[in-house]
């Protein structure tokens, strides 16, 4: 009974410690996944954005003298553990959240109506619902940096230019390997339009979660013998491809991953399978970025840091996840200086902050992140940002970059956001914003 | 002392078959009745209205629909997940295109679509039974989910499979807040929860549990078979349907089929075979156990971490739980094989001759 006593005083102790010291911080929460077939990814992005965060916090004493804080929750890549997370962390801090990285396009879709209600911006960086890339229909969605359809087209290109100019692929024989889930079939009406412009044959296939068992799916491939495979895959399922597709024989030179089947994680474990493979990116890996040198030195040099595996320190999960760290800060920077310096903002606040942050290439220099991702100017129209995409190719030890950064086509993309978001903006009632009367 | 039915008289026969027989029982179901419908959506914060309770819920309802076919009659099933899923996408595309339909309505079709996949997928039960027909109701599960997959109409040709729940209007007014979302759900729970304990009471749960226990003695005294077993596969997957439909409509808002994989499916079983197979409060005592207990066994963790000061490495802590958690469902299998519900059981008997036990 005492013992029990004593535990309770010490959580009410430990409670009232943390709320007087909750005046001057920044709560972002850090919802994201270490265990489960999708592990790598979850953990070593959702590492990326928790050491900047704690390098901002070691180095400068967080963001004009406001801490950072966060706490992790165990989303499992699960839609409904997600949800709860994120009805857990909503609250937290001084100000609520700030802004949810969900890292599950599933996820994103769940909070796009919950998170618009509670005004707590969503940034899916890379996933998610491609038309959120409309701000008028979706203001507190941001697909940041680059989406899945601008992907798509890029890698259509790619395979062009691969074929001799994209009047080659006339005839060709593309295949599309998914995950079965939302976030696999989001490419699907983009490549399906361009089937049509540039006259491929498209066949897709599902593999349903987690994809460990891909033997039929590659024997299919075989039987259609494909020009290109597109790899769609997140997770346990992309090594699971690679061998699968050395078991067949299909050269990996001609296997084209998502930005989220071409990390160190998703090859390593298909040893020798994975040579040749290719892969693109939206940003860069690698440990000599000065801002990394700084998570070197004021985080793991100190014995902290999310990595007990070194070998992860600067990998693309990491260095992806950092992106987002400087991404999701610099966004609090600029709504504090809009919105008062030096005291914690709310997720409206925040919203602001993300719509009209400008990342230009003097601000990355000063973030000694030049390299490590492009320039980023979001606005009220475009909540994508950038859209630029490269390709890299692994050679069994490291990943090479191998083309220049890649103009999608945007038009047929913003044609087809625009009319995705306004059917979304019909079937639930909402007028789009005048994006001319936003300041 | 307190739990003592002496001195308690039954003098027709009306009150000789009353659900709870005792009077502590009938106060005590008021008052948590009471406490669910007036004091959680008055006291209850967002979080634990909108992530806790209402999802407990409502698979609550998904254990009690299987409970129905397997707890009472018999029969082993591997589909609820996609008979939610029939019922999460049917009560959708009612709502879409039946102009003016009320949302109950919805719900209703949706279960009503389920109860006919359901009667589908049950004739295999006439022929196989235990693990066999498991087997084919797993292929149900993997059919159903190939198929919303597949064909554009259940997702009204959404390019991602994802639905967006439509808003919920009752006589004019909208169910948008985490309190009233749970009232609908705990509305609709407690109408079927009540409905399938007194099905259970009467002729048809009787000859469900005829079937269960022995299907040719049940055959011999004249239960038709055929019928009874089909009855049971549309009434148990009528109720995961409303299952699926609450939990698009009142829970997530935006389902993909991802939502109702197998895995769903197996947890429902198991929240069954750890509340009590047969039991009506087993299905929810074995939902309560199943939903809530990670979730729990997650804030005793970030608990520990304030209480020591120490951080623990998260990826350790959370198959840590994931550990804990298959070991105490071991261990609650061994200990009373029989579930939770059994348990709740033999503490009420103890009750009744505590102080005195001899």
């Amino acid at each position: 009974m005492k013992r029990t006593a004593t535990l309770f005083a010490a959580l009410a102790l430990a409670g009232a410690a943390t709320a007087a010291a909750a005046q001057q911080e920044q709560f972002v929460p850090a919802n994201f996944y270490w265990v489960g077939p999708y592990a790598p990814g979850g953990s070593g992005f959702g590492g990326g954005i928790i050491d900047y965060m704690a390098m901002l916090n070691e180095r400068d004493g967080g963001i004009n003298g406001v801490k950072l804080t966060w706490e992790k929750c165990e989303t499992e890549y699960n839609n409904a553990r997600g949800v709860e997370c994120y009805e857990r962390s909503k609250k937290k801090g001084p100000t609520g959240a700030t802004v949810i990285h969900p890292l599950s396009t599933g996820i994103t879709y769940s909070l796009i109506e919950k998170a618009t209600a509670d005004k707590i911006p969503v940034i899916s960086m890379g996933y998610g619902r491609t038309s959120a890339a409309d701000g008028r229909v979706f203001p507190y969605v941001f697909p940041l940096i680059t989406t899945y359809w601008s992907q798509a087209t890029v890698m259509v290109k790619f395979m062009g230019e691969k074929s001799g100019g994209m009047d080659k692929l006339k005839g060709k024989k593309i295949v599309l390997v998914y995950h079965d889930s939302a976030y696999g079939k989001e490419p699907i009406p983009v490549l399906t339009d361009m089937s049509k412009q540039y006259g491929y044959e498209l066949t897709t296939i599902a593999v349903p979660h987690p994809g460990n068992e891909q033997q039929s799916q590659w024997l299919q491939i075989r039987q259609i013998k494909p020009d290109y495979v597109i790899l769609w895959g997140w997770g346990v399922m992309n090594p699971t491809a690679l061998k699968a597709a050395a078991k067949i024989g299909y050269p990996r030179e001609k296997v084209i991953g998502v930005w989220w089947s071409g990390a160190e994680e998703d090859v390593l474990p298909a040893g020798t399978a994975a040579k040749g493979y290719i892969s693109a990116g939206f940003n860069s890996p690698g440990s000599d970025f000065p801002v990394m040198k700084d998570i070197q030195k004021f985080v793991y040099g100190k014995g902290k840091g999310e990595f007990e595996d070194k070998s992860r320190f600067g990998s693309i999960y990491h260095t992806r996840g950092v992106v987002a760290g400087i991404v999701t800060t610099e966004a609090i920077r600029l709504a504090q200086n809009k919105y008062g310096k030096g005291k914690p903002i709310t997720g409206e606040q925040m919203r602001w902050g993300i719509e009209n942050l400008n990342i230009d290439d003097k601000r990355l220099k000063e973030l000694g992140a030049v390299g490590l991702m492009l320039p980023l100017k979001v606005s009220c129209l475009d909540h994508e940002g950038s859209g630029l995409v490269k390709f890299q190719q692994w050679d069994g030890a490291k990943w090479k970059v191998i083309t220049d950064w890649m103009e999608p086509d945007r038009k047929l993309v913003r044609t087809m956001v625009e009319a995705d978001a306004a059917q979304y903006a019909k079937e639930k009632g909402i007028t789009p914003r005048d994006c001319s009367k936003e300041k | 002392m307190l739990y003592r039915e002496a001195g308690q008289f039954k003098s027709t026969y009306g009150q000789d078959q009353q659900i709870f027989p005792i009077l502590q029982d009938r106060v005590a179901m008021s008052a948590l009745l009471l406490v669910a419908f007036v004091a959680v959506p008055i006291f209850g914060d967002q979080y634990w209205l909108s992530a806790i309770i209402t999802p407990f819920l409502i698979l609550s309802l998904a254990a009690l629909g299987l409970n129905i076919l397997t707890g009472y009659a018999g029969q082993l099933s591997l589909g609820t997940a996609a008979f939610m899923a029939v019922g999460a996408f049917m009560a959708y595309n009612a709502m879409l295109r039946i102009p003016h339909i009320p949302v109950l309505g919805a719900f209703a079709i949706g279960g009503l679509s389920a109860a006919a996949v359901g009667f589908v997928f049950g004739l295999p039960s006439l022929r196989i039974k235990g693990l066999y027909l498991a087997v084919a109701t797993l292929a149900c599960q993997f059919f159903i989910l190939w198929l919303i997959n597949r064909v554009g109409w259940f997702s009204n040709h959404s390019s991602s499979g994802v639905i967006t729940a439509q808003r919920m209007v009752i006589l004019g007014y909208e169910f948008v807040s985490p309190a009233s979302k749970y009232l609908l759900t705990l509305g609709v729970v407690g109408a079927m929860a009540l409905a399938a304990k007194n099905l259970m009471r009467s002729e048809t749960g009787r000859a469900f549990m005829a079937v269960r226990d022995m299907d040719v003695a049940a055959a011999v005294v004249g239960i038709p078979m055929m019928r009874t077993k089909l009855l049971a596969f549309a009434i148990s997957s009528f109720y995961c349907g409303v299952a699926g439909a609450l939990y698009a409509f009142c829970y997530l808002g935006t389902v993909e089929p991802e939502a109702f994989t197998l895995d769903l499916s197996f947890r429902v079983l198991f929240m069954i075979i750890i509340g009590g197979v047969g039991s009506i409060l087993g299905s929810f005592l074995g939902a309560a156990f199943i939903t809530l207990f990670p979730i729990l066994l997650n804030f005793v963790s970030k608990g520990l971490e304030s209480v020591l000061g120490v951080e623990m490495n998260h990826a350790m802590v959370s198959n840590t739980e994931a550990i804990i958690f298959g070991g105490l469902i071991i261990f609650f299998l061994i200990v009373e094989p029989n579930g939770l519900a059994r348990m709740w059981q033999i503490a009420k008997e103890k009750l009744r001759l505590w102080p005195f036990p001899h």
